[in-house]
């Protein structure tokens, strides 16, 4: 029993911070609210350079070969830092279901690509109805029924584009048509490709959620020694020490809960399921319980759109609802512990639990 | 990372899930916070003694077994699935004896731990006074040098002290240093309560049972062998017991994750028809306990590297009494009109363990430290938060 990551993987989270210090800064992520397609390419590019974008990538396919327990603390580093591009998607489920799931021709055209920095993933998925970052993405992985697809986006339509809260998010309809071709894996190993990937999306975005939580709370603490009134620190107020209190509690329990679902998924345990809903639940809740403590701490100033805090805000929202929400997480943790309600009678399995067309 | 148990670790799980299974008593007994019922628990701390399972973390000398940190929570977690007895030793075994670990003359380690360990000396903590609650540094009991008989005299009062009516020693802080203010001139003193001047009186807590008591102390004779730490320096002693109450030693996840399960068991049963909502509780509950254990999984692999959990453990404190209140919370919400039914009354559940739980479980944010307190710890010594102008 050891419950901590190893040198190379903290070492590996902190070189990450560190880059992200200086190319996703608060003022480059607003520059993605601004321009036309959310997208920094430098930031990309220096992100390849240093090997997080092929992480995932087999190492036979010029990647790190990396695993979930490798690539958590990674991906809490990029919401710590609101970085805008799809790193949850490309990382942690874009490279992974290819090499896992897909034809030999599929993983040999697309996963060198991806290591090297050339090729951007977008994913449309099961409680994910739009795709962020379509846009600029040059490989879109889209579910229809069981089957997976890894469809070029020249290849499809992109319609409706939809504004998010979150300005750096740009999230598209699509329309496409299924091609043998395309096929990553249908029937049974389609079941499993949907699973397996929509439970390492959640999970990127569980981790990305406390590395934001964590950001705001530590934003809102700096604030609190500084602003004054009544002639004193309003972190001397018992109040809004208590409101951080709170803050610091929900991060510091939802943590060990994301990092277990990474060593679950990492090794297959046979709950992986059931641990990464309660890292997305627990994640979701906490990130969303810190934004508003974050918010309140703050007053007016945090308010406002000049301030920094709402860029980490609105993408905890999104992403606090996007893989599923809290409450469907915990459903989901109801169904493996508690089992369906007793009494009910028995249904048909949901194919579409969420409430969302899948294709 | 590797969140899985050794060969040896699966061994000793085994071991004590092999004797606890054979050994635990078939009925639960009756409370141990009643006299009747604290008799049983004694027959049981001695046999868990004789079967060197009453203190497995402690030296082999003392009774125990040398058992690692994980170990003890892998004793702990088999003891509370397998519903064994409420420890009416604990604020010894758990709270005194790793003080007296750190701060103990060998004389007192070896005289105290042995008869601490085997049950024969029962302690009892005697913190709280009438005007010392939160506050605890205004306590007022105090303690007058007897040069001529090697001792002190104590005089005072103290209140809440769990289990006192039934227990054979208290330790607790007096005033030392009559012109001392606060957290200076305090001295640690271990009690025994057969000692001439010493009055207790138990009194009843919110469930009825006689778990509380008043102890009065009127010129009551310590001799210094009964000094813990130095002399006017308790305040620093005292807080390592805190230490352990807030964290790990007091409440291990084991308790949470057994109630947890007990809980899931009450769903299957009595779940039909339950809204939404319960349901929602009820799986909350259970995650919330899955989620102490985690945490604590974490914190002893930095313990075990040597790192200092320090006020951190006013996090551990939070999360445990609260996820308490919110499971029994939940339990009551299934048993809708019959959760108030208590004492094996015809219509109850579980004999009414459920509503008893949670009046016990309602403690949990005032003792030990009350969670405002625990904020305030948290908020200033973790996070960094100034104080307050002119104190609490
Ligand atoms: C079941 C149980 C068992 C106990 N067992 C023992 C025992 O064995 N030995 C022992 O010594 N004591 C024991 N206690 C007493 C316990 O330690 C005290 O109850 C606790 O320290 C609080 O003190 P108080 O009850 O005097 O409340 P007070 O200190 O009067 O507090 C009342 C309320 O005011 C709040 N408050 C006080 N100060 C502040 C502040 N600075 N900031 C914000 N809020 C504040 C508190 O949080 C609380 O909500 C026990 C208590 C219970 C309930």
């Amino acid at each position: 029993m050891r419950f901590a990551f190893s040198d190379q993987q903290l070492e590996f989270a902190a070189a990450v911070r560190d880059l992200l210090a200086s190319c996703c800064t608060p003022a480059h992520v607003r520059e993605c609210w601004d321009n036309e397609t959310g997208h920094s390419p430098e930031r990309w590019r220096q992100l390849a350079d240093m090997g997080v974008v092929g992480m995932t990538v087999p190492e036979a396919h010029g990647g790190l070969g990396m695993n979930e327990l490798d690539w958590v603390l990674v991906l809490e580093e990029t919401g710590r830092a609101a970085l805008p591009e799809p790193i949850v998607e490309t990382v942690a489920v874009g490279a992974p279901m290819l090499a896992e799931f897909g034809p030999t021709e599929l993983a040999d055209r697309w996963l060198p690509a991806i290591a090297a920095g050339d090729v951007i993933v977008a994913v449309q998925h099961q409680g994910k109805p739009y795709l962020a970052a379509a846009g600029y993405a040059d490989l879109l992985l889209l579910a229809s029924g069981n089957e997976m697809h890894a469809v070029p986006r020249a290849d499809v339509r992109l319609v409706e584009e939809q504004t998010s809260v979150d300005g750096a998010r740009r999230l598209f309809g699509v329309d496409w048509h299924r091609t043998p071709g395309t096929l990553i894996a249908g029937g049974e190993g389609g079941y499993r490709t949907i699973n397996a990937s929509f439970d390492r999306g959640a999970l990127g975005a569980a981790a990305q959620l406390i590395g934001l939580a964590d950001r705001m709370l530590e934003m809102t603490v700096a604030y609190a020694k500084e602003r004054e009134q009544f002639g004193a620190p309003i972190g001397s107020f018992q109040a809004v020490k208590h409101h951080l209190a709170d803050a610091l509690l929900a991060v510091e329990f939802a943590r060990p809960v994301v990092y277990r679902a990474a060593f679950s998924l990492a090794t297959g345990g046979a709950d992986r399921s059931r641990d990464v809903s309660m890292a997305k639940a627990y994640a979701s809740d906490a990130a969303s319980a810190v934004s508003k403590v974050a918010l309140q701490c703050h007053g007016a100033i945090g308010y406002t759109v000049e301030y920094d805090l709402h860029l980490f805000m609105k993408r905890a929202w999104a992403l606090a609802s996007s893989w599923g929400d809290a409450a469907w997480h915990r459903e989901r943790v109801a169904m493996a512990v508690l089992g369906p309600v007793p009494g009910a009678l028995p249904v048909e399995p949901d194919p579409d639990p969420l409430g969302e067309t899948l294709a | 990372m590797d969140l899985t148990w050794s060969d040896s670790e699966a061994a000793f799980r085994a071991e004590c899930r092999a004797w606890l299974e054979a050994n635990v008593p078939a009925s639960p007994l009756p409370s141990g916070d009643t006299a009747d019922g604290f008799a049983l628990h004694l027959e049981w701390e001695r046999k868990l003694f004789d079967a060197r399972w009453a203190v497995v973390s402690w030296p082999a000398a003392y009774g125990g077994r040398d058992a690692t940190l994980w170990e003890w929570l892998i004793f702990e977690e088999e003891y509370y699935r397998v519903g064994a007895p409420q420890r009416v030793t604990q604020n010894g075994i758990f709270l005194l004896a790793p003080t007296i670990f750190e701060f103990g003359t060998q004389e007192q380690q070896d005289h105290y731990l042995p008869r601490m360990a085997s049950a024969e000396d029962l302690w009892c903590q005697g913190w709280s006074e009438p005007n010392a609650g939160s506050d605890l540094a205004n306590v007022r009991s105090k303690a007058v040098r007897d040069d001529a008989a090697g001792g002190w005299r104590l005089t005072g009062q103290k209140t809440w002290t769990t289990r006192g009516a039934f227990c054979t020693h208290l330790f607790g802080l007096f005033r030392t240093d009559p012109d001392s203010e606060r957290h200076k001139g305090l001295t640690y003193f271990l009690v025994p309560l057969d000692a001439d001047g010493v009055t207790v009186r138990g009194f009843g807590r919110l469930d009825g049972d006689e778990g509380f008591a008043e102890v009065f102390l009127e010129d009551a004779f310590v001799p210094d062998a009964n000094v813990l730490g130095g002399v006017d320096e308790g305040w620093g002693v005292a807080m390592a017991t805190t230490g352990s109450e807030r964290g790990l030693t007091l409440r291990s996840p084991g308790r949470f994750t057994a109630a947890a399960a007990r809980l899931v068991d009450l769903y299957r049963r009595h779940g039909h028809g339950a809204a939404p909502s319960s349901r929602e509780a009820v799986v909350q509950a259970w995650m919330d306990a899955e989620a102490y254990q985690l945490y604590t999984l974490q914190d002893v692999t930095r313990i075990v590297d040597g790192e200092a959990v320090g006020a951190r453990s006013s996090l551990n404190k939070l999360w445990w009494s609260e996820l308490d209140v919110r499971l029994h919370e939940a339990a009551l919400g299934l048993l809708g009109p019959r959760g108030e039914l208590i004492d094996a009354s015809p219509g109850s559940v579980d004999a009414g363990s459920w509503m008893k739980g949670f009046e016990f479980a309602l403690a949990g944010p005032i003792y030990a430290g009350t969670n405002e307190i625990q904020r305030n710890v948290v908020a200033e010594r973790v996070l960094g938060l100034p104080r307050a102008k002119g104190g609490r």
